[in-house]
């Protein structure tokens, strides 16, 4: 068992399966640096630079000669350096690394991997702070991960650098530095199995990524005030743990999603409306959700703060679905351990 | 590239080859516009007729691993490189003796067996795609190449300006392809291209670039193979000009009458395959040969129209196989 942040937990594993799989390869922009998270750091120098390659600022290219060489049976790690720049090749992403399988009637594999730093981080304004999952998990043929621990980065990165198909890896920009225990470096974390964070019975609560530090904390903040949830970090959005969550909503009879994302539209409605069709005679209050109003991200703190999901927001929202009115004091907001390092 | 270093004309047999895969082509895309006239292919077909000899003149400098990719106007490329006419003729009409089982049609047909990388509905995205095989080509240490095949509409695409700058910087072994038919769909592309045109284009990111006659056939082949010997010597990525003409219109439902007759009068007079044709009988090769590889590409073209018209749909289960392997309907 060993305490890691989340980069040393991905670059560690990227850097072991590499050794293993000489078909192994990162193209993006500033990889022989390092990556500007660090993700990548010493990879250039254990493998050189046909392995670890620099690319110029082209997405479309990047992507698009990622799906070229994964039918070649090469295995590209792309790096985006964010999220919101990789939609300069949702045309590769869309239409060639999700469909070339389908449309060559199974001829070939396009087992490319993108790496998509994503989401808020110290007011990177409104092109570099978005978290566009949902958009991707629209899209057949697209595998969508979106880890929220060490392990969980790691173990889906291996699952991703073995399997078939394009994954999109969203990594929380903020979670880069999130300390957590690894059991096993080495070991591959399924895609489509949630983890179940915390055991309760009033209500089941979905997060994924940056908002399960904010899941954490509501969870500790409901106990003070009585209630117990089920905490379950998705994990990956597509294929997700339906059996999950459907098993838990049933038993506690209540489901919340949070996620930083957009609320309209966002991958959390898929969640409410599969439980509202498979569920409706168990649910004991409305489904709600918890997420970012559909507005641009602003970057003086006061608008940024507008799109981040608070423990608070949750809990309040959790003692609602329960018929209880939850007074939060000040003293209970102040961050908690699980924000710096919790233990997954 | 010095081109007064090369060879202007291919063997006699050599260019009855090529006279034999051009006439084939044609006939395929004939019989096709008629399968389609007679409702029997669905969707859109993007005729190459016209186009034969820059196909058959590129694929013919390719071993069977190099790898192309296409664009939406790909069947003679698809023949060229080896699919079988009987494959891509079922995938027209969407049978699953079709070479992607029906679930790609025209715009898709892809052959890896023989090195056809598959085509593409998004005009630039083979440039991309080419330059990923190129690297990984590379990167597994092999002699092979890459070509993508591009329209002169292309050529506007950001994907193929940066697939241009990613093959230079890294050197690899790719080929463009240009065929430059005058048309971007229904607008005149030079009416949507600034500056001298491609070759300077690409020029100006380091590739070398040269062009020829895409109507005659030799030409092509020659400049073509010169192109790939020198990619496989490590001379880096290279880009060609074939100025040709599309018969058609943009697809099977296009009358082109935005064109002037007179363009498609000037163009008979280039028609590769009958320039092929007299280039053989000037060099003795008996008409009743030609006449009898005519007659044969008929026949094969009709044979293969009727195998497909007998072959069944996919079964709708076919549409939820080859989607994605971790989960897919979950």
């Amino acid at each position: 068992m060993r305490m890691m942040t989340l980069v040393e937990a991905s670059r560690e594993a990227l850097a072991r399966e590499m050794a293993r799989n000489p078909a192994i390869f990162v193209l993006g922009e500033d990889v022989r640096q390092g990556g500007i998270f660090g993700q990548y750091q010493g990879l250039f120098a254990e493998f050189g630079g046909e392995r670890v390659v620099d690319t110029p600022i082209a997405e479309a290219t990047m992507v698009g000669a990622g799906v070229g060489a994964a039918m070649m049976g090469l295995r590209p790690v792309i790096e985006t350096r964010f999220s919101d720049f990789a939609l300069s090749a949702v045309d590769e992403i869309v239409n060639q690394a999700a469909k070339m399988r389908f449309m060559s009637g199974g001829q070939t594999r396009v087992p490319l991997i993108l790496r998509l730093p994503s989401g808020l981080r110290q007011g990177s304004a409104a092109q570099h702070s978005q978290s566009l999952e949902a958009w991707f998990c629209h899209i057949p043929g697209l595998v969508v991960a979106a880890p929220a621990s060490p392990a969980d980065a790691a173990g889906l990165l291996l699952t991703a650098l073995r399997g078939e198909d394009p994954v999109l890896l969203f990594e929380a920009k903020e979670l880069w530095q999130v300390r957590g225990e690894v059991a096993d470096i080495d070991k591959a974390v399924p895609f489509g199995s949630a983890h179940r964070l915390r055991r309760g019975s009033d209500a089941t609560l979905v997060v994924w990524s940056a908002a399960v530090s904010a899941g954490l904390d509501a969870a500790a903040l409901l106990a003070r005030h009585g209630l117990t949830i089920d905490l379950i970090d998705l994990r990956t959005l597509w294929p997700w743990d339906k059996a999950l969550v459907l098993e838990s909503a049933a038993r506690t009879g209540r489901l919340i999603v949070a996620h930083e994302s957009v609320r309209d539209g966002g991958f959390g409605a898929e969640i409410a409306a599969t439980v509202a069709e498979a569920l409706h005679d168990c649910l004991r209050a409305p489904v709600k959700r918890v997420a970012a109003p559909r507005i641009p991200v602003g970057y003086a703190l006061p608008l940024e703060s507008l799109c981040r999901v608070t423990a608070e927001q949750i809990a309040r929202t959790v003692g609602e679905a329960c018929g209880i009115r939850l007074v939060i004091a000040p003293r209970d907001t102040a961050p908690s351990a699980a924000m710096q390092e919790h233990r997954l | 590239m010095d081109r007064r270093a090369q060879s202007r004309s291919l063997p006699t047999s050599e260019l009855a080859e090529c006279y034999k895969q051009m006439v084939e082509i044609r006939l395929f895309e004939c019989v096709a516009e008629e399968a389609a006239a007679a409702g029997h292919i669905r969707g859109m077909i993007h005729s190459a007729t016209g186009q034969e000899a820059v196909a058959v003149g590129v694929c013919r400098a390719l071993a069977k691993s190099d790898l192309i990719a296409s664009t939406h106007r790909n069947h003679h490329h698809a023949l060229a490189k080896g699919v079988p006419a009987c494959e891509a003729m079922a995938e027209l009409l969407g049978r699953v003796t079709g070479s992607c089982g029906g679930k790609g049609g025209s715009m898709h047909i892809a052959d890896l067996s023989v090195g056809m990388a598959g085509a593409n509905g998004v005009v630039g995205a083979s440039a991309v795609i080419a330059a990923g095989i190129a690297q990984a080509l590379r990167l597994r240490r092999s002699d092979a190449v890459a070509v993508a095949f591009v329209g002169d509409g292309a050529i506007n695409r950001g994907q193929c300006l940066e697939a241009m700058n990613y093959a230079a910087i890294y050197g690899l072994r790719l080929l463009i392809v240009c065929e430059d038919n005058g048309w971007a769909a229904t607008t005149r592309a030079s009416s949507v291209t600034a500056g001298p045109g491609a070759i300077c284009r690409a020029r100006a990111l380091g590739l070398s670039a040269a062009e020829a006659d895409g109507n005659d056939i030799e030409a092509v082949a020659c400049l073509a193979r010169h192109a790939v010997d020198n990619l496989r010597a490590g001379e880096g990525p290279a880009f060609l000009l074939f100025r040709t003409y599309r018969v058609r219109g943009h697809t099977c439902a296009d009358p082109a009458k935005y064109r002037d007759r007179s363009e498609h009068e000037a163009f008979l007079a280039q028609d590769p395959i009958p320039r092929c044709r007299q280039t053989l009988l000037a060099r003795g090769v008996p008409q009743a040969e030609l006449d009898a590889i005519d007659a044969a590409a008929k026949r094969l073209m009709r044979a293969a129209l009727d195998a497909a018209l007998a072959a069944p749909w996919p079964q709708p289960s076919a549409g939820f196989t080859d989607v994605q392997s971790a989960g897919a309907f979950t």
